[in-house]
C-alpha cells in the first residue's frame, strides 16, 4: 500500500514534467496551428544550460532560470527566423522543417558538450527526503518538482483566463484573422506565446537534469510521450494537456512498477520480467488507442 | 527534339542497370551496396508517397512497417536455425515463403494501426502514427529472445532460385527488379479508379464523402498497401545487412522516409526514388567530410521546406505546369 502511494507520487511528478512540455506544445498548436518537433530540442537546451550553469557554481534557482532563459531565447530565434513562415503551411512542411532543426540542435549540443552524459547535482537545500506519508521517505527534490508544476499550472490558468494577454491568446486560438483585423499585433502575440512555451520546456529540462542524465537526444523520447499526452488530452487545450499529463504519467509509472509483479503471479519469473517490461513500456500507447476508440478527439478537445 | 525528361529518365535507368559494371571499372565495389540501399529506400519512400503525395495523409510511422518486414525475415531465419516458433511453426529461409510473409505481417499491422489512426486527421494523425510506431519500437527492444536492443543477426540471405546468396551484385539486381515491380504496380494503382479516388480525397475529402464514397475505407486500403510496400523494403533491407535491430523502427527513420518523399517530389512515382537517391548520396557524401554531418543536413532540410517545396523533381521539371 505504501509502495503504491510512493509510486503514485512518482507518477504525479512525471505527469507534472509532461505537463510543462505539453502545455507549451499545445498552446503553440492552439494559437499558431504549428506542430513543433523542435520542442524536444528546447527541452534539451534547457537541461544543458542549467547543467552548465550549475557546473559554473551558479545557485540552483539561477541555473533553472538559465535553462528556461536559454530555451526561450532559442525559441524566439527559431520562431522569428523560420517558424513564422510556416504557420500558414501544411503540417507536413512544419514536421519536416522542425525535424531538420532537431538534427541541427542534437549535433550542435554534441559538438559543444560531447556525447558523454552530464550529471547535474541535486541542490543542497533540496536533497534528502521527508516522510510525507508515514514510514515512506520521499525525496524532497521530487516534491519540489511537483510544487513547481502545480504553481506553473496555476499561473497559466490565471494568465490565460484572467489577463488581457490571455484573452488575446484565447481569441487567437479560435479566430486568428479576426484578432488581426481588430488591430492586434499578432506577430508579437505569436512570438510571446512561443517564448512562453519554450521557457516551460526549458524549465522542464533544467529540472530533469538532477533526476536523469543530461545528454544529446534526451528530448526525443519524451517528445513522443508528450504527443501521446496531447492526443489523449485533446489537442489545443491546456486543460486537456493537464488531464492527459497526469493520466499518462500515472499509467506509465504504475505499469512499470507493478505490471511485472502482477504477471509473476500467473507465469514464470523470467517470462514475467521480459513480457512485463515490454507491456509496461507499451502501456501508454494502449491507453492512447483506448481513448481514440472512445473519444477520437481526446478527452478535452480544444476549439476548431 | 527529344523531351528532356525522357533523356534524363533513360540515362537514370541505364545508370542503374550498369552500376555494378561501373563500380567494378572505378574500383569502388561499395557503390553496389549504396545502389542497393537506394533501391530499397526508394521502395519504402514510394509506398509512403502513396499516402503523403496521393492521399494527403502525413504518416509519421512508416518505419514501423519497414521494421516489421525486416523482423519477419530475421525471426524466421532465427527459428529456421533453432526451435520452431511456439514449438509448432517452423522457421523459413526461402524468399518465396519469407518475403510474402513479411509483406503480409506489415500489411496486417498497417491495417490495425490505420484503422485506429484514421479516425483522426491532420496533426493528430501525425502524432498518433508516430506514437504507434514507437510502440512497436519498444516491443522489439523488450523482446530479449530476438536480441532486444542489440538486434538479431543471421547467416545467410533468403534463398532465391538462380541467385547465389553471397553475390552482392545479384542481390542489387534483385532489389532493382523489386523496385521496378513496385513502381509498375503503383503506377497502375494511381491511374486506376481507386487512385483517382485517393487523389480526390487529398484535394477535398468532404466532397468525396458527399458524392457517396466511403473515404475511410479508401484511406485504410491505401494505408495498408503502403504498409505492405514498406514491409517488402524492410525484408530486403534485412537481407542486405543480414541483420535486424530496433533501429529499423526508430522514429528518425520515419522522418528520413518523409524527407525522401518531399525532397524528391511528393505526388509522383519517380519523386521518392530521386529523394531516396539524394538522401543516401548526401548522407554518405557529408559523412566523408565530417562526423557532424547532421549539422549540415538539418539546415538543408529547413531550406528545402522553405524555398523548394516541389522538391528536386519540381526543379528538374522547371517552373511549368504541375
Amino acid at each position: 500500500m505504501t509502495l503504491l502511494l510512493e509510486q503514485m507520487l512518482n507518477g504525479l511528478q512525471f505527469g507534472v514534467m509532461l505537463f510543462l512540455l505539453a502545455a507549451g506544445l499545445t498552446l503553440v498548436f492552439g494559437v499558431m496551428g504549428l506542430i513543433n518537433l523542435a520542442h524536444s530540442s528546447l527541452y534539451m537546451i534547457g537541461a544543458f544550460a542549467a547543467a552548465w550553469a550549475g557546473a559554473q557554481g551558479w545557485s540552483f534557482p539561477l541555473a533553472l532560470m538559465a535553462g528556461a532563459g536559454a530555451a526561450a531565447l532559442t525559441g524566439v530565434a527559431i520562431e522569428v527566423a523560420v517558424l513564422k513562415r510556416l504557420y500558414a503551411r501544411d503540417h507536413m512542411d512544419q514536421v519536416l522543417a522542425t525535424f531538420g532543426m532537431i538534427l541541427f540542435f542534437n549535433e550542435a549540443m554534441a559538438m559543444l558538450f560531447g556525447r558523454q552524459p552530464l550529471m547535474a547535482a541535486v541542490p543542497g537545500f533540496l536533497s534528502g527526503s521527508v516522510e510525507i506519508i508515514p514510514d515512506v521517505p520521499y525525496p524532497i527534490y521530487r516534491l519540489a518538482i511537483i510544487a513547481v508544476g502545480v504553481a506553473v499550472a496555476g499561473l497559466l490558468y490565471v494568465l490565460i483566463s484572467h489577463t488581457r494577454a490571455g484573452m488575446l491568446v484565447r481569441a487567437g486560438a479560435t479566430h486568428r484573422d479576426m484578432v488581426r483585423a481588430l488591430g492586434v499585433d499578432i506577430g508579437m502575440l505569436t512570438t510571446g506565446v512561443f517564448a512562453l512555451g519554450a521557457a516551460l520546456a526549458g524549465l522542464a529540462g533544467a529540472m530533469t537534469g538532477p533526476l536523469l542524465s543530461v545528454q544529446v537526444g534526451m528530448g526525443d523520447r519524451i517528445l513522443i510521450t508528450t504527443f501521446v499526452v496531447i492526443v489523449v488530452g485533446g489537442i489545443g487545450s491546456v486543460r486537456g494537456a493537464l488531464a492527459g499529463s497526469l493520466l499518462v504519467g500515472m499509467v506509465d509509472t504504475l505499469a512499470r512498477a507493478f505490471l511485472p509483479g502482477i504477471l509473476k503471479t500467473v507465469m514464470a519469473t523470467a517470462d514475467a520480467d521480459a513480457i512485463g517490461a515490454g507491456l509496461s513500456s507499451m502501456a501508454i500507447f494502449i491507453l492512447m488507442a483506448a481513448v481514440l476508440l472512445i473519444r477520437p478527439r481526446g478527452l478535452f478537445p480544444g476549439h476548431g | 527534339m527529344v523531351d528532356r525528361r525522357t533523356v534524363l529518365a533513360a540515362a537514370a535507368i541505364l545508370l542503374a542497370l550498369l552500376l555494378p559494371q561501373l563500380a567494378a571499372a572505378l574500383g569502388k565495389p561499395d557503390l553496389v551496396t549504396l545502389g542497393t540501399q537506394i533501391a530499397i529506400y526508394a521502395i519504402a519512400a514510394a509506398s509512403l508517397d502513396l499516402l503523403i503525395g496521393y492521399t494527403g495523409l502525413s504518416s509519421f510511422g512508416h518505419a514501423a512497417f519497414f521494421g516489421l518486414g525486416g523482423y519477419t525475415v530475421g525471426i524466421l531465419a532465427f527459428h529456421a536455425a533453432g526451435d520452431p516458433i511456439f514449438g509448432i511453426i517452423p522457421g523459413a529461409t526461402e524468399a518465396w515463403i519469407v518475403w510474402p510473409l513479411a509483406i503480409a505481417v506489415a500489411a496486417v499491422a498497417a491495417l490495425a494501426i490505420g484503422a485506429m489512426s484514421l479516425r483522426t486527421a491532420g496533426v493528430s494523425f501525425i502524432m498518433i502514427t508516430l506514437a504507434f510506431a514507437e510502440m512497436f519500437f519498444f516491443l522489439f527492444v523488450s523482446l530479449k529472445t530476438y536480441g532486444g536492443d542489440d538486434g538479431l543477426g543471421f547467416r545467410r540471405r533468403n534463398g532465391l532460385p538462380y541467385v547465389a546468396p553471397r553475390d552482392d551484385v545479384a542481390f542489387y539486381y534483385v532489389c532493382l527488379a523489386a523496385l521496378a515491380v513496385v513502381l509498375f504496380l503503383f503506377g497502375r494503382l494511381v491511374h486506376s479508379r481507386f487512385g483517382r479516388v485517393l487523389q480526390g480525397i487529398r484535394q477535398n475529402p468532404r466532397r468525396m464523402a458527399a458524392i457517396g464514397l466511403p473515404t475511410y475505407r479508401y484511406k485504410l486500403a491505401a494505408f495498408t498497401i503502403a504498409g505492405a510496400g514498406a514491409g517488402l523494403a524492410g525484408a530486403l533491407h534485412a537481407n542486405l545487412l543480414r541483420f535486424v535491430s530496433p533501429d529499423m523502427l526508430h522514429w528518425t527513420l520515419s522522418g528520413d522516409f518523409m524527407i525522401m518523399v518531399v525532397l524528391g517530389g511528393a505526388g509522383s512515382l519517380v519523386g521518392p526514388v530521386i529523394g531516396a537517391a539524394a538522401m543516401v548520396l548526401l548522407q554518405s557524401w557529408l559523412a566523408q567530410w565530417t562526423e557532424h554531418w547532421m549539422i549540415v543536413l538539418g539546415p538543408i532540410l529547413v531550406l528545402v521546406v522553405l524555398f523548394a517545396r516541389r522538391g528536386i523533381l519540381g526543379a528538374i521539371q522547371g517552373r511549368g505546369l504541375r
